[in-house]
């Protein structure tokens, strides 16, 4: 495998939202595989935990414990290999401990703050706590190395990480603003300030999830326009999913279908009943016609937020390890990893 | 697709005068908000006095019912056809609003004052977690109360998982009867002599608290708990009247889903919940089901006529020939547009099948649960023609 540029070279971690029911997890688990060549080391992380990664690779529920869960492309290819893809569920209970022992060193303190109700309490009265222990974790991972020296190689090439949908990414990612809220000093405030760091840096990257449909391109356009206004933060890539490419060239698809023309080459074909066949068949290529068009205006739409696309075909089949491959290819071949 | 399962009869529902609250409910983007809103414009337009409450509706959905704004008081919808003696009105859910009024209608002006003004309250009334799933039911018995409507069309909150509006209110519950409330609540409270050996634990805890969080943090989260405590009574009433609400007869949930794997896993649990919470379930509306419009033609036969029609893409003919690939002449312009919708035939009874198969796994599993398909619309709903269009499909109409 030889080496060339990608769209996002110096990016360490990459924060993958999206509207609900746009295949943000399907999206960041093809990420993850897609910049896993190479002999490449990478972590994909579920802020969210509702497992559905582990569902994507068949695998048992994850726990909160950094797990090898997929081989990269390439592996057993000679030369160069796969890379390992690594899975990580963060709760934000989980969070809380590690963040406790990680600072000082208090893992039991931690249980009895658990037990007491504190992650509930930091979930219901101030979400803005719990997104800085999540977001706090997937920095850890992406700047750990493999020694305290600061020259040592980083343990993970890339951190992928299958953020919150798009309605709620700005509040997510900007730490430091939400805590500063409830927090104007003190040790939460100062490690929120080290996780914004990290997350408005050239390094992060946030990548937007949507399908050609007018509510995620709505919400797309409303997610890049707000992360924007953040100062330093990246917006990345759009990636379209569940894309169903025009099945004849636009000028032809313009045209009126000729239902005779049509039936006549169904009958050359060998079927039966051309004729009413032909017209079932005429008024389903008008549908696609009409939603190639519609799709193309939201393409536009898309286009206008000037950030770079890539587009992945819709998997008829549904989504199993090997669709996850292919998706990872497609994102290969654009450039995206 | 399966003659097991009952037809929901979504007219039956409707014009039925005892039928006062319909819930939409089912995971995001599966067209719950489109769903809420058809089923009420068909309602109002049928004679009922209807209000739809929608939470986070589409720019140009919310348009099409003259929604510009999310100011949180229903407007009489233009356009309604008034025949039936019916009307339309719908509102979009201000969550911080509700929360605001709620928190002043129980509590005395200068003890409101000072719980809107505390930063935990801000996070809590602002962030997207469990708080709008609460206030959309707050809204709904507010609604429900007014007696103005006799029909609410209720659509829930795109949540992380579609039960969270029922579970919300119960959380926060929960979490302010919780033992960390208690003991935030303690120094504020007069210490009794028996609390001192507890006293002594709490402190620990709290210790560790200001460690992490800051000594003014804590000092912000005492006060705006103690504040809260006082009303708190009031907030538990209300969200159990609610909740009765939602069992009580008059009330019909509608599980919306798309045939997706993840969307049919939520309605699953959907069923099983309010099965358990004895809430009544009208039955799952099934949208955006793909539906080829000639049966009869398999993807199999499809795609071996396609075939037939086109060179082969690696220049080998599929039909019959022995002649050189070069040789074959190019496809009559009309071939290339019968391959081409054959293909498209083939991949649409191909998704067709897999839908088929994807909604199985529901119906086989609720074999009593009563479904409705609506097939994928090729264009977005933006206009009362277009929920009206809806409306029909979710009535059986073709």
């Amino acid at each position: 495998m030889t080496a060339r540029d990608t769209d996002w070279d110096g990016v360490r971690l990459h924060v993958v939202t999206g509207k609900g029911g746009t295949g943000k997890t399907t999206v960041a688990a093809a990420l993850a595989l897609a910049l896993a060549h190479g002999g490449r080391k990478v972590l994909l992380i579920e802020a969210e935990g509702r497992q559905g990664i582990a569902r994507l690779f068949d695998r048992p529920p994850l726990p909160y414990e950094e797990r090898k869960i997929a081989i990269g492309p390439g592996s057993g290819g000679g030369s160069g290999g796969g890379g390992d893809v690594f899975a990580l569920a963060i709760d934000p209970e989980g969070a809380l401990l590690d963040y406790l022992q990680m600072f000082y060193g208090m893992r039991s303190a931690g249980r009895a703050l658990t037990r007491l109700g504190m992650v509930d309490f930091a979930t219901t009265i101030a979400p803005g706590l719990s997104d800085v222990l999540v977001t706090g974790k997937a920095t850890e991972a992406t700047r750990r190395r493999a020694t305290p020296s600061r020259t040592d190689k980083y343990v993970y090439d890339a951190v992928v990480m299958d953020a919150p949908p798009t309605g709620r990414i700005a509040r997510f990612l900007n730490v430091s603003t939400e805590v500063s809220g409830l927090a104007k000093v003190g040790p939460i405030r100062s490690h929120a300030d080290s996780v914004a760091n990290v997350i408005r840096s050239p390094q992060t990257a946030v990548h937007f999830v949507s399908t050609l449909e007018e509510m995620p391109v709505q919400e797309t356009l409303d997610g890049i326009a707000e992360l924007n206004e953040v100062k330093g933060m990246q917006v990345g890539g759009i990636m379209i999913n569940m894309a169903r490419p025009a099945v004849l060239p636009r000028e032809e698809l313009k045209k009126e279908p000729d239902i005779a023309a049509l039936a006549s080459s169904l009958a050359r074909a060998g079927l039966r009943s051309a004729d009413s066949l032909a017209g079932a068949l005429a008024a389903e290529l008008d549908e696609h016609a009409r939603h190639v068009e519609l799709t193309d205006r939201r393409r536009a739409e898309l286009t206008a937020a000037g950030q770079p696309m890539y587009e992945l075909r819709l998997c008829t089949g549904g989504i199993d390890l090997a669709a996850l491959h292919g998706l990872a290819a497609q994102l290969r071949e654009q450039g995206a990893a | 697709m399966t003659p097991e399962n009952p037809r929901l009869d979504v007219d039956r529902i409707i014009d039925d005068r005892r039928a006062r609250i319909i819930v939409c409910c089912g995971s995001g983007g599966v067209g719950k908000t489109t769903t809420a809103a058809a089923i009420g414009l068909r309602a109002a337009e049928r004679g009922r006095q209807v209000c739809v409450l929608t939470v986070d509706p589409a720019r140009r959905l919310a348009q099409s019912m003259g929604l510009t704004s999310l100011d949180n008081t229903p407007r009489r919808v233009d356009g309604v056809s008034v025949e039936a003696g019916g009307s339309m009105h719908a509102m979009m859910l201000d969550m911080k609003r509700t929360f605001d009024e709620v928190v002043e209608a129980h509590a005395d002006p200068a003890r409101a004052a000072q719980i809107l003004a505390n930063p935990f309250y801000q996070a809590l009334s602002s962030s997207f977690a469990g708080t709008q799933e609460y206030m959309a039911m707050e809204k709904l018995g507010q609604l429900r109360t007014s007696g103005e409507w006799d029909l609410i069309v209720v659509d829930t909150p795109p949540s992380r998982s579609a039960l969270d509006f029922l579970d919300a209110p119960e959380r926060l519950g929960r979490f302010l009867d919780g033992r960390l409330i208690k003991l935030l609540l303690t120094p504020a409270k007069a210490t009794r002599p028996f609390t001192k050996v507890l006293n002594a634990g709490f402190s620990v805890v709290t210790g560790t608290l200001t460690k992490i969080l800051g000594a003014q943090v804590l000092r912000d989260a005492q006060t705006f708990v103690t504040a809260f405590d006082t009303m708190f009574g009031g907030f538990r009433e209300r969200a159990e009247a609610t909740y009765r609400l939602l069992q009580a007869p008059g009330t019909s949930f509608l599980v919306v889903a798309a045939p997706e794997p993840d969307a049919l896993r939520e309605a699953s649990y959907f069923v099983e919940r309010l099965d358990e919470e004895r809430m009544p379930l009208a039955g799952l509306v099934l949208n955006r089901v793909h539906r080829p419009t000639a049966t009869r033609l398999s993807a199999a036969r499809s795609l071996a006529a396609a075939e037939t029609l086109e060179p082969m893409p690696n220049g080998s003919s599929a039909a019959e020939s022995s002649q050189p690939p070069s040789q074959l002449p190019e496809p009559a312009p009309a071939d290339v547009v019968a391959a081409a919708a054959l293909r498209l035939h083939a991949a649409r009874m191909n998704l067709g099948e897999r839908e088929q198969r994807v909604a199985v796994t529901f119906t086989s599993a609720y074999p009593a649960v009563p479904i409705l398909e609506v097939p994928a619309l090729p264009e977005d709903v933006h206009d009362l023609a277009g929920l009206r269009r809806v409306g029909e499909l979710l009535a059986d109409e073709p």
